[in-house]
């Protein structure tokens, strides 16, 4: 697979991106709400979230099934660091600018001007811990693979109601059935 | 305006506190209970993997809230301060029904060698290994009345471990979901003992409440349909009904008061508003879970016992134990997961004693449901942790892989501990918990192995690929945390007598897990409503002969 970055479909579907995303809504399916124009982050700004974004997609790859950027794991990210993760706001700044230092050291180029093999390999050497940058004498850059690694997996597989798993889209890959509603499905009588 | 004097007060609304309410109030005297966390049900959080007791990504379900609560833990040689939602934090739960609003419910009896660990095994070098101060006898009418009183299903006469019972338990056991059929039949061919697993799950409706619909979320959720048997939805309102309990939640008890004698004359307390508060009354007992009991315990200092109540010989907080949990995972060519909770269904107790070489051991059983998040880490060792082979893994094997897992009986170790930090504190400016310490080896030994077990079984039932998933050595607590405020009959080495009563101050308790002097291999929980009632009925006894009241 060999995709740059900014070449991973440009065209995302839209989509409601506030809280209160209720069970009503998103049982009326695919694509149904439109997102204003206006800016869609809380915390981020727009170069963080396209470049945060296309780690997430690293992550988890579209393939057969829908990937991280289609399921909107960037909008989960944005939102908790919001609330819950908070505390995470400065390393996620400060990781984002060690991530294009990386891909400058080895490419000469931004992570989003990266092919995709070559995002790819400076995810890996953010996940050894050996990426060079000024900012990886700071903080950690495993430690920072790490956080996103693990807050794309709960926005994918996590609940929707937080801003990711758009439409179900890991419990559908999975053969789940959602939301289990009591009285249908897994609530009948066994 | 100041409360009324009450006979009891009640701290904590878990496992151990609520059963103490009920026996309390029904024997007619008026109680507190109080509780820092508050009513909460399956409106919450319904089905949110992300916000459960399990999986505490954005925090826990059922409490403690981040915002208000920190420990301290021992990272390497540094102090650090941890939030309730981080693994360190070593948390249970903070709610009324503490742990069993949102447990797994497994409903273990102890075995009869569980209390005699010293007299079974001997002395073992770095541990503080001893026997119980009762026996197994003296609890299984408590036991039998846990079960029937909070609801347990099960069929014991499966077990030929189980240890002896005059009645069985009240409600027929579950049918295995297919990991269960198919463990079982593999079980039946090693020559082990296979058998449904006791829960405190209604298997068909009891105590007013429905039969359990057998959904993929229950270890880390409230039950939709009330089925799961707490003592939030059992003791309590019975406790309630009859008048004389009456429930304070939200309210933070932060010392417990004496007079000049050093007997205790009742607690102070921050109400849900932030107020400090006094309750006074003729008896206390601490029930807020192994940890918070000990913190408790030792940030109520008196001149008789400057160092915190019973602790003059310097045993509580000590011998913080849990379980090292062990196992192995497989994957199967065929599909195990039929989507019928809660998951885990079949169990043996071939090796929980009798191991050569080893000081006991532990039940084996095959695990709850994993939820697709908690799948994510579910993984062969080398394998890809992310991209396209991490995806395509989830996809392919959410459906196929089965994991037999156990709780090994740990060895007491005195410095695994719970002391007071002497900086940090808490929301209301209580001193908070500060935890240290490690397990015995032998723990990460018996580990070893009951995963070679649990793995031999795995690929006996057709699985082409297992691995093993054997304990470490970091401090054990958390969920099945035990043992912090010993019971035995030598008052150097122990905190209270065989009836939860502190050597040093006759009207005050514990009753809940930090009694254990040992943890069993096997989740606790049905062991501390035992000794909830066991502690209950001896106050009860105290209190007819009105030497308790004050
Ligand atoms: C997800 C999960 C799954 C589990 N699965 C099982 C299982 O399958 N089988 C099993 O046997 N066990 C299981 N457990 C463990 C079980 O829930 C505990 O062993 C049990 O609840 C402990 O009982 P306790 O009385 O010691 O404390 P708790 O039940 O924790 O109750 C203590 C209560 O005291 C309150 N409290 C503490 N300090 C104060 C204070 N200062 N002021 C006011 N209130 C206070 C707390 O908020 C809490 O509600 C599980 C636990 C969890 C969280
Ligand atoms: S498995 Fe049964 S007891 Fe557990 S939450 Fe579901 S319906 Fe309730």
């Amino acid at each position: 697979m060999n995709r740059t970055g900014s070449g991973i479909r440009l065209s995302r579907r839209d989509f409601l991106a506030g809280a209160g995303l209720g069970t009503g809504m998103l049982l009326m399916g695919w694509g149904c709400a439109q997102r204003s124009a206006a800016q869609p982050w809380q915390v981020l700004t727009d170069p963080e979230a396209r470049l945060l974004e296309a780690m997430t997609e690293q992550i988890i790859p579209a393939d057969q099934d829908p990937g991280a950027r289609d399921a909107g794991c960037i909008h989960f990210i944005d939102r908790q660091l919001a609330g819950f993760y908070r505390t995470h706001v400065e390393t996620y700044r400060q990781g984002l600018i060690g991530v294009d230092q990386t891909s400058q050291v080895l490419y000469g180029k931004d992570f989003l001007a990266c092919a995709w093999d070559e995002q790819t390999e400076v995810m890996k050497r953010l996940e050894s811990g050996q990426a060079q940058g000024a900012i990886w004498q700071e903080i950690s850059s495993r430690q920072f693979f790490n956080l996103v690694r693990d807050h794309t997996m709960q926005a994918f597989y996590g609940s929707p109601r937080h801003g990711g798993n758009r439409h179900y889209v890991s419990y559908r890959m999975l053969g789940l059935d959602y939301p289990q509603i009591v009285g249908q499905n897994r609530y009948r009588d066994i | 305006m100041a409360n009324k004097h009450v006979n009891a007060i009640v701290v904590g609304a878990g496992a151990g506190g609520g059963v103490v309410a009920k026996e309390l109030s029904e024997a007619g005297l008026t109680v507190v209970l109080f509780e820092r966390g508050r009513w909460q049900d399956y409106e919450d959080h319904d089905h949110d993997e992300l916000i459960s007791q399990r999986i505490t990504a954005l925090g826990n379900a059922f409490g403690p809230d981040n915002e208000r609560y920190r420990r301290v833990a021992q990272r390497g040689d540094k102090w650090v301060t941890v939030p309730p939602n981080e693994w360190a934090y070593n948390n249970n739960a903070a709610c009324m029904g503490g742990g069993t609003l949102s447990y797994g419910a497994m409903a273990w009896r102890f075995m009869p060698q569980d209390f005699r660990m010293k007299s079974t095994y001997g002395e073992l070098a770095g541990s503080t290994l001893a026997d119980w101060p009762l026996t197994y006898e003296d609890l299984e009418p408590y036991y039998e009345k846990a079960e029937w009183e909070i609801g347990v299903s099960g069929d014991d006469s499966q077990n030929p471990f189980a240890p002896p019972r005059r009645k069985p338990q009240p409600m027929p056991p579950f049918p295995f979901n297919t990991e269960g059929r198919v463990l079982k039949a593999a079980a039946l061919r090693l020559g082990y003992h296979p058998f449904p697993l006791p829960m405190l799950r209604n298997s068909v409706s009891y105590g007013g409440r429905p039969k359990c619909r057998r959904c993929r979320h229950c270890v880390g959720f409230a039950c939709a349909v009330n089925a799961k048997c707490g003592t939030q939805n059992t003791v309590i309102p019975q406790a309630l009904a009859t008048g004389n309990c009456e429930v304070r939640t939200q309210s933070v008890v932060a010392e417990i008061l004496f007079d000049d004698r050093g007997r205790a004359t009742g607690v102070a307390y921050f109400d849900a508003q932030d107020q400090g508060q006094i309750q006074t009354a003729d008896l206390v007992v601490v029930a807020g879970s192994a940890t918070e009991s000990a913190r408790l315990l030792l940030n109520s200092k008196h001149r008789l016992f400057p160092q915190g109540a019973g602790n003059n010989h310097d045993w509580v907080g000590r011998n913080l134990q849990g379980h090292a949990y062990t196992g192995a995972y497989g994957l199967f060519p065929e599909v195990m997961y039929d989507d019928i909770g809660a998951g885990a269904t079949v169990g043996l107790c071939d090796f929980n004693h009798g191991n050569e070489g080893l000081k006991g051991g532990g039940m084996l059983a095959n695990e709850f449901i994993r939820l697709p998040y908690l799948f994510t880490d579910r993984r062969p060792p080398g394998s890809a942790r992310w991209g396209l082979a991490h995806k395509d893994f989830q996809r392919r094997q959410f459906k196929h892989l089965t994991s037999v897992k156990g709780p090994v009986q740990e060895m007491p170790v005195f410095d695994a501990r719970v002391e007071i930090d002497p900086v940090v504190k808490d929301h209301w400016g209580i001193p908070v918990a500060r935890l240290s310490g490690s397990r015995h080896e032998h723990d990460v030994e018996i580990g070893h192995f009951l995963a070679d077990k649990a793995e031999q079984l795995l690929k006996e039932a057709g699985a082409t690929q297992t691995w093993k998933a054997p304990p470490g050595m970091g401090l054990s607590g958390g969920q099945h945390q035990a043992g912090t405020c010993r019971m035995g009959d030598d008052p150097a080495t122990s905190v209270t007598n065989r009836y939860g009563q502190l050597h040093e101050i006759d009207n005050l308790f514990v009753a809940d897990g930090s009694l254990h002097v040992t943890n069993g291999g096997f989740n606790p929980v049905l062991t501390i409503m035992a000794l909830g009632y066991w502690v209950s009925d001896y106050i009860k006894k105290e209190w007819q002969s009105s030497r308790l009241r004050s």
